[in-house]
């Protein structure tokens, strides 16, 4: 039986950050590709705490807590444009938010 | 979760992938930040996804995968290279034994000028306030402008007044 190794958790991490890197560049839907951005931000936050964890440093994990603070207030100020946008152009597909290409 | 076409079901598989980083925080022993996880995020960010979710009333249409155009294409194959190379990379490290995890300190919460790590949340308190005062500061001001702004942004626009 193997140890679980702070390798481990980091390769899991990026496969998390490397997930959500694919739902942004894959989904259509703004609403999906902001969930995916969140999913990224968690994948940063296992790495961090995983070498907090190993350096015994507390550091990465009170950046851990800023990381989420700021996850949180992104998240409402970009549902809030969301809907502010979908009340002008009544869709939530990234294709139709193209008034600077023509 | 990406690969669902309904915005709702992707939100559950979301709630999901959220609880198990939680636990993933527990192995490490940070227990202080598996609380915050479960709260903030299952809890308060998904709550708020799935309110808009229904707000807007998006369903399952459009939701035709993945036209790739050339550009986010190239960007996919470029970025799962770079990461495939930092995966072996991390493997021969990983059979050598030289990931081991320390033992946790004794509860004091500074070594000269580092804090130590701990599953106490007083020590998260006692950095906070001490060597991260002024980012709390700021992080609390961002808040607050951020709840400014989302109240300005959904605020019925009214040209008369």
């Amino acid at each position: 039986m193997e140890l679980i190794t702070p390798q481990h958790f980091l390769i899991l991490a990026s496969l998390l950050f490397a997930i959500g890197f694919l739902g942004v560049l894959i989904r259509r839907n703004v609403l999906l590709m902001l969930m995916s951005l969140e999913l990224m931000l968690n994948g940063v936050n296992v790495a961090l705490v995983a070498f907090s964890r190993s350096g015994t440093n507390l550091d990465g994990s009170i950046f851990v807590f800023f990381i989420m603070t700021v996850a949180a207030a992104e998240v409402a100020v970009g549902l809030a444009l969301l809907v502010a946008l979908f009340k002008k152009r009544d869709s939530v597909f990234s294709e139709d938010m193209r008034l600077l290409r023509n | 979760m990406i690969f669902s076409r309904h915005p709702v079901t992707a939100a559950m598989y979301m709630i999901v992938s959220m609880l198990g980083v939680a636990a993933l925080f527990v192995l490490l022993d940070a227990f202080f930040l598996a609380v915050l996880q479960v709260l903030v995020y299952a809890g308060a960010v998904m709550v708020l996804f799935l309110f808009i979710i229904m707000l807007l009333d998006v369903g399952p249409q459009g939701g035709k995968a993945a036209r790739l155009t050339w550009l986010p294409g190239l960007a996919g194959v470029l970025a799962t290279f770079l990461l495939g190379l930092l995966l072996l990379s991390f493997i021969p490290d990983a059979s050598t034994g030289s990931g081991s995890w320390p033992a946790l300190p004794e509860s004091t919460y500074v070594n000269g000028q580092n804090l130590t790590f701990s599953t106490a949340v007083s020590a998260f308190g006692y950095g906070l306030f001490t060597k991260y005062m002024l980012p709390l500061q700021v992080a609390g001001f961002m808040l607050l402008a951020a709840m400014v702004g989302v109240i300005i942004l959904s605020k019925k626009h009214n040209p008369q007044s």
